[in-house]
């Protein structure tokens, strides 16, 4: 399978990422360089064989359904570009 | 000792005990070698000097009373990728420009209350994404190795050779280092070269596809990535989830098992991390490998691979055949594929972990005319190439309609890798020895490495299959090349049997011998 200009456009829209015609154009041929290398595996006969969900056969862990901290307002809005008293502030998202 | 920075971690350790040398002097040595060196070789991107000093005060005064932990005193570098408490941590991104995290990661959280001091933040890859260190928003990394030339030089009787040989008939071989820059290897760039450079005692790495050996193998140092769900995740910047540990780059393999000791636990934060204790990696250093399976994997043995690779892979069996080791032939008939696969599982986790880099939370922002624009911009302007090459292939195996063909493909093959180790693990292999990387290290700005992305993915070729499995896998310098570069082996264990691989490791170190750069800084 390969790719071409327009569905690369798509994915970057999807990725959000914005891409200019030049980028869109360059992208097109790295990812259909890649989408090549890795075309191969389909010659690998997979039947019966399910697909890897956990590398280590383990039981998932589960925790105690505690408050196990909080408080922690001041600290969470501390790296964002944009606040407002303990608000992400944002571009209008509804009208 | 006239140089400190010169001591292993366990040659520090015992001066420091012993009261000989000093937390200050040692952190003092290791702030002047990176204040002179880092202009040439930008390992570190940030230096957190008052902190360093802090803290080695803080160590001296528990040395001072007899008191301290397994690693008190000893200066360290840490990767960009780690989580550190109100210092600089961005991945090396323009994307998390200014990111302080108020939380500190497990695996730093485990070395600073064992004692060590930390000296600053390591270059990488942006995202840990890279073979070179070169996709870095911080610059490239520098090795300090060179490629050099052996010349014969006539010598007068008289005069004894500088570090050169002086041989029986009065001529000498003298190195002559060429000025071409190279890479470091990556991702952990930053810290294979400060390593080598005598930059840090040691420092912390991670590798979801080789780079802590890769890097480790281009600069003579040693790196071991540990078994999946060994070293917590919790607070580290996140690639790829199910491929993702962190381990140490050391100068020897004793470093790297007390660093590893160290970073390795079991927390309740990282639903992978397992629940296993950490045994005293140190212990199984010097036990004889008599009698040990070491399985020799003939798919290891690819096309196009430098003679002295293969040569160098002969001499690490010959070594451990001499050490009493049994050398067994062993088929991995799913190798191959595993790089094709590490393409797909990586990119669509990497695309899923970077979504939440949107301008809102943290880092970069640059202003749109609405929220999706913002975050379009943002993301374009924030991330590297290779960064979005990779979201891009990413989002596309995991978008409707091609699921199936790449993602789950990806994942059964995953689990055909698996079983081939588990296999010959089965059938008594104790461990496998394999080259850890298909060359030397290449060139800055290599222009068949720019030309074609895949050409620089195979530089993961022998070390990503561990990622694919789970498994532990350690990197050792085993010799040099006729260039004079490093070249390391790969060993590859069962699930958490690190033991064995620093066993075996020591065996090659003490074959092979130890590999110093020449000073050019």
């Amino acid at each position: 399978m390969s790719v071409d200009v327009k569905t690369v456009k798509r994915v970057a829209r999807l990725a959000r990422i914005a891409v200019s015609e030049e980028d869109a154009e360059r992208m097109t041929g790295e990812l259909n360089a890649i989408l090549g290398f890795v075309e191969q595996l389909n010659e690998v006969d997979v039947s019966g064989v399910e697909p890897m969900t956990s590398v280590t056969p383990m039981e998932m862990k589960k925790r105690q359904d505690v408050v196990t901290d909080g408080n922690k307002a001041a600290d969470i809005v501390a790296n964002a570009p944009a606040t407002e008293e303990n608000f992400f502030l944002v571009p209008k998202v509804v009208e | 000792m006239s140089d400190l920075t010169q001591l292993t971690i366990s040659q520090a350790r015992a001066k420091l005990r012993a009261k000989e040398i000093t937390a200050t002097e040692i952190t003092e040595a290791y702030l002047s070698a990176i204040e002179r060196a880092n202009p040439a070789l930008n390992a570190y991107v940030a230096v957190t000097d008052d902190k360093a000093r802090d803290m080695a005060k803080a160590s001296d005064a528990k040395l001072t009373k007899g008191e301290g932990g397994s690693l008190e005193g000893i200066p360290l570098g840490i990767k960009d990728l780690f989580g550190t408490e109100g210092i600089h941590t961005q991945a090396c991104s323009h994307v998390l420009d200014g990111f302080k995290p108020r939380y500190e990661s497990t695996v730093t959280g485990n070395l600073w209350a064992d004692g060590a001091v930390m000296l600053g933040k390591l270059n990488m890859d942006e995202f840990a994404m890279g073979s070179s260190n070169e996709t870095s928003y911080y610059g490239p990394v520098v090795n300090p190795w060179r490629r050099s030339r052996l010349d014969t030089v006539v010598m007068p009787t008289t005069h004894q050779g500088d570090g050169g040989f002086v041989s029986a008939g009065g001529t000498r071989t003298a190195r002559t280092l060429d000025n071409a820059q190279l890479v470091p290897g990556g991702s952990s760039g930053g810290s294979a070269s400060a390593v080598s450079a005598f930059l840090c005692a040691g420092a912390t790495a991670t590798d979801t596809g080789g780079s802590i050996r890769q890097p480790a193998a281009f600069t003579g140092t040693v790196g071991i990535k540990p078994t999946y769900g060994r070293c917590s995740r919790w607070g580290i910047v996140a690639f790829a989830s199910s491929l993702d540990q962190a381990g140490p780059i050391a100068r020897d393999v004793r470093d790297a098992a007390i660093l590893l000791r160290s970073m390795a636990s079991v927390d309740p934060k990282d639903t992978t991390s397992v629940d296993r204790p950490v045994p005293d990696y140190e212990a199984a250093i010097g036990k004889p490998i008599k009698g040990m399976k070491v399985g020799i994997p003939k798919e290891y043995r690819i096309d196009g691979m430098p003679e002295e690779i293969e040569t160098l892979w002969q001499k690490g069996i010959a070594w451990l055949r001499d050490a009493g080791a049994e050398i067994v032939d062993i088929s991995l008939p799913h190798t191959k594929y595993a790089l094709p696969a590490y393409y797909i599982v990586a990119p669509a986790e990497a695309s899923s972990n970077l979504a939440r880099y949107d301008g809102v939370r943290y880092g970069l922002r640059v202003p749109g005319k609405d929220i999706v624009d913002m975050y379009e911009k943002t993301r374009a302007a924030g991330f590297g190439r290779e960064v979005k090459r990779r979201i891009m292939i990413g989002t596309y195996v995991l978008s409707a309609g091609y699921y199936d063909a790449y993602y789950l493909q990806a994942q059964k093959v995953r689990n055909l890798i698996k079983r081939d180790f588990e296999n010959v693990f089965a059938a008594g292999v104790d461990v496998i020895l394999t080259p850890a990387t298909p060359s030397a290290a290449f060139g800055i700005a290599d222009e068949d490495m720019a030309a074609d992305p895949v050409k620089m993915y195979l530089n993961d070729i022998f070390t990503v299959t561990v990622n694919m499995a789970g498994l532990p896998g350690i990197a050792v310098p085993a010799g040099l090349d006729a260039k004079g570069l490093p070249l390391g082996l790969q060993l590859i264990g069962r699930p958490f049997d690190e033991e064995t691989l620093f066993q075996t490791a020591h065996v090659i170190e003490q074959a092979a011998g130890s590999f110093q750069p020449e000073k050019w800084w």
